[in-house]
């Protein structure tokens, strides 16, 4: 291999190289192909969407009249507007109580720790499915079913994130803490203001995982969500896809483009975190 | 305003911090700084007891440190030097047992409370702060209020304009001290091993505590960067005058820095004295074993037996002897004995003889280079005396004993074994 590589710049590339690249590349297209046709759908003619042949670029341009349409039509703003406030509503209160609890967890010598993190563990092997029911029948005896209350609650404690950030505290150096409290600190203060910002890659990588569950999640808004005001964006396309656009699929495709855009950007954003990480070179 | 000041004091960057030269510079200019004198306290440890489940790593610790002393714990790792210093900062509890600083029992208080600055090993700075913000949040903590500490909120609180004022001139002025006043706005990253350990001093120093505690501060650091931080904090400890307490494996730090030396074995202090004490009067075999480079020759009671040839009591298990008590002088008076030479290793002004007697005991000598070269080496052989006073005698259970030889390097026999009776 190194000896290709030393035969000069057209040959820099070995075969396998090539190989694996093409592989990847067409992996990347099955992935990506979809969006693809979600997107050009909101820019082509209805006609064009059934016609035998496939073309790569809308024949006849419609713009922007579908996101218009979409926009004007439904309360795509609001659907937006609750799925922003749900999932970061979820997202800060998953943190606030996963960062104490993973930070005990990590560095807090008790009794029972063991045992505590043996249930964490198990906890995670339990899907939202097996406690629905209790759940709808607890919101709907308090009167909560229908509001924001209802839609977040189930979420606000996440074994995962306790899990995840555990792993992440437990690496961090002993040392650090101890000179934290020899030098006066609280330990709510050592843990946000030392520990936190040492894992900042963790909890970018958890807030990612979750705001797109949250943002993307049907199955629990679809119970306990009535109102259209209410309602958070998958929840949304999933009711005007039936009752109102019924055919037309290139509002619904501009709909989803929009919906879907917010936590593509998010994403990009969260991913310069991931790369920029935190450099533990404070030790050593 | 604060920007201009900072640009006017910034130093130009200087290439080999380890200069001798600057740590010179350096030493002088600590020694000649007049701050206000720190208060120092004294610590005293009494039967410290520290085990982990079945596993006891101190037994029953006892130790008075005199207020203002430079008292360095040494031993090897493993032996619970590094566990008794973090039971006196509080980041420990002990099983058992009692510390006083000042006469006051602390072992109800937390860290922060105890009046205690330390040092880590691995520098122990905050990550994502700057060098300024590390020195700076002792300060920070103590003077001021919660609220304003909150992360980004914590600017708008007012009446702490002051307070923060002051908190910068006191991390500047500090951070002079230790030479790292052009680094305020690095992060702890961007330095360099020896820049990261005098951030961690000048963190200590900040605070103004009766005590210092170091944790093998040295141990990263590179042999030259070593010598000269070793001056550094010797200089400090006699400028601030406090308590230091310094826990180290290394031995050349141990007799080089401290006032007073507590050698650890097995989690028990075997023996307390000043560094010469330790060299010339060990009190037990480990001690005098660990303590010395190239280490003390121990030889069986049954060598001495055929070199005398006269028995020892049972009482007496081991002798010792430094590699300098070799005298290779023809017909000096003492002991005599004659061995094999191994090789020998010049060290410029001295020389390391490596011998080894008849029944295979080796045993090193240290004499000067210029008498190496007038040495009679017949045969591959050499002879050697030893005086009487050079030796220590040890007991079986390793504890020093009382030497059974006579100053004219006889042992009459009737007065050797009335004393093992």
């Amino acid at each position: 291999m190194s000896k290709t590589r030393q035969a000069g710049a057209g040959m820099r590339y070995t075969l396998g190289q090539f190989a694996s690249h093409a592989f990847l590349l067409a992996l990347a297209f099955i992935f990506m192909f979809p969006f693809y046709v979600m997107l050009v759908t909101s820019f082509r003619a209805p006609q064009e969407l059934f016609t035998p042949e496939f073309n790569w670029l809308p024949q006849t341009f419609t713009g922007a009249h579908y996101y218009i349409e979409s926009l004007t039509a439904t309360p795509v703003l609001t659907f937006m507007k609750n799925g922003v406030v749900i999932s970061l509503g979820i997202l800060l209160v998953q943190l606030l109580t996963a960062i104490p609890c993973a930070y005990a967890l990590a560095k807090f010598e008790f009794r029972g720790r063991e045992l505590l993190f043996a249930i964490v563990i198990f906890a995670l092997t339990v899907p939202i499915q097996v406690p629905a029911l209790p759940l709808f029948l607890g919101l709907n005896a308090i009167g909560a079913l229908d509001t924001y209350f209802a839609a977040m609650m189930p979420f606000f404690l996440s074994v995962f994130a306790i899990f995840l950030f555990r792993q992440s505290f437990k690496s961090y150096p002993d040392e650090i803490i101890h000179a934290a409290r020899l030098d006066g600190m609280s330990e709510w203060a050592i843990l946000w203001t030392i520990v936190v910002p040492g894992s900042v890659p963790a909890i970018a990588a958890f807030s990612v995982f979750s705001l797109t569950s949250h943002w993307n999640d049907l199955y629990w808004p679809m119970i306990v969500i009535r109102s259209n005001e209410l309602m958070t964006p998958p929840l949304g396309l999933a009711y005007f896809a039936d009752s109102e656009s019924g055919e037309n699929y290139g509002a619904l495709m501009a709909t989803a483009t929009i919906l879907t855009a917010p936590l593509m950007l998010a994403f990009l954003f969260a991913q310069r975190q991931f790369i920029r990480g935190i450099t533990m070179t404070g030790v050593k | 305003m604060i920007q201009t000041k900072r640009q006017t004091r910034q130093r130009p960057a200087r290439p080999g911090w380890a200069g001798v030269c600057l740590a010179r510079r350096l030493v002088g200019r600590l020694t000649k700084h007049t701050g206000e004198p720190s208060v120092s306290a004294k610590v005293e440890l009494e039967n410290i007891e520290k085990s982990y489940g079945a596993t006891q790593t101190l037994r029953s610790a006892s130790l008075t440190i005199e207020a203002g002393e430079f008292m360095t714990l040494v031993g090897p790792s493993g032996c619970g030097k590094s566990t008794l210093l973090r039971i006196m900062a509080g980041l420990q509890p002990q099983s058992a047992g009692e510390i006083r600083i000042d006469g006051t029992s602390v072992d109800h208080l937390r860290p922060r409370e105890r009046d205690i600055a330390m040092v880590f090993q691995s520098y122990a700075l905050y990550p994502h702060m700057s060098v300024e913000q590390n020195i700076g949040t002792p300060l920070r903590i103590r003077r001021l209020p919660t609220a304003a500490r909150l992360p980004v909120l914590g600017r708008l609180v007012p009446g702490q304009r002051t307070a923060r004022r002051q908190i910068q001139e006191a991390v500047r002025e500090v951070a002079d001290q230790v030479e790292i006043g052009h680094l305020l706005p690095r992060k702890p990253a961007a330095l360099s091993g020896g820049q990261r350990q005098r951030v961690a001093l000048a963190r200590a120093i900040i605070r103004n505590p009766k005590v210092f505690l170091m944790d093998e501060p040295l141990s990263n650091l590179d042999a030259r960067l070593r010598v000269t931080m070793r001056g550094e904090i010797t200089s400090l400890h006699r400028r601030l005058g406090a308590t230091f307490i310094y826990v180290t494996h290394d031995q050349t730090e141990a007799m080089t820095m401290s006032d007073r030396v507590a050698v650890m074995m097995d989690g028990e202090i075997v023996q307390c004295a000043s560094p010469q004490e330790l060299y010339t009067n060990p009190q037990d075999l480990r001690v005098a074993r660990f303590i010395g480079s190239p280490e003390i020759n121990v030889v069986s009671t049954e060598e001495t037996a055929r070199w005398t040839g006269q028995p020892l009591p049972d009482s007496i298990a081991h002798i010792a002897f430094r590699p300098e008590a070799l005298d290779f002088t023809p017909k000096s008076a003492g002991i005599g004995v004659d061995a094999r030479l191994l090789r020998h290793e010049l060290l410029g002004h001295d020389v390391l003889v490596f011998l080894q007697t008849d029944q295979g005991t080796e045993i090193t000598g240290r004499i000067p280079a210029a008498q190496w070269s007038g040495l009679a080496v017949a045969d591959g052989r050499i002879a050697f005396t030893l005086r009487p006073e050079a030796l220590l005698a040890f007991a079986p259970s390793g504890k020093r004993a009382p030497l059974p030889f006579s100053p004219d390097g006889m042992m009459p026999a009737d007065r050797m074994l009335s004393h093992a009776s």
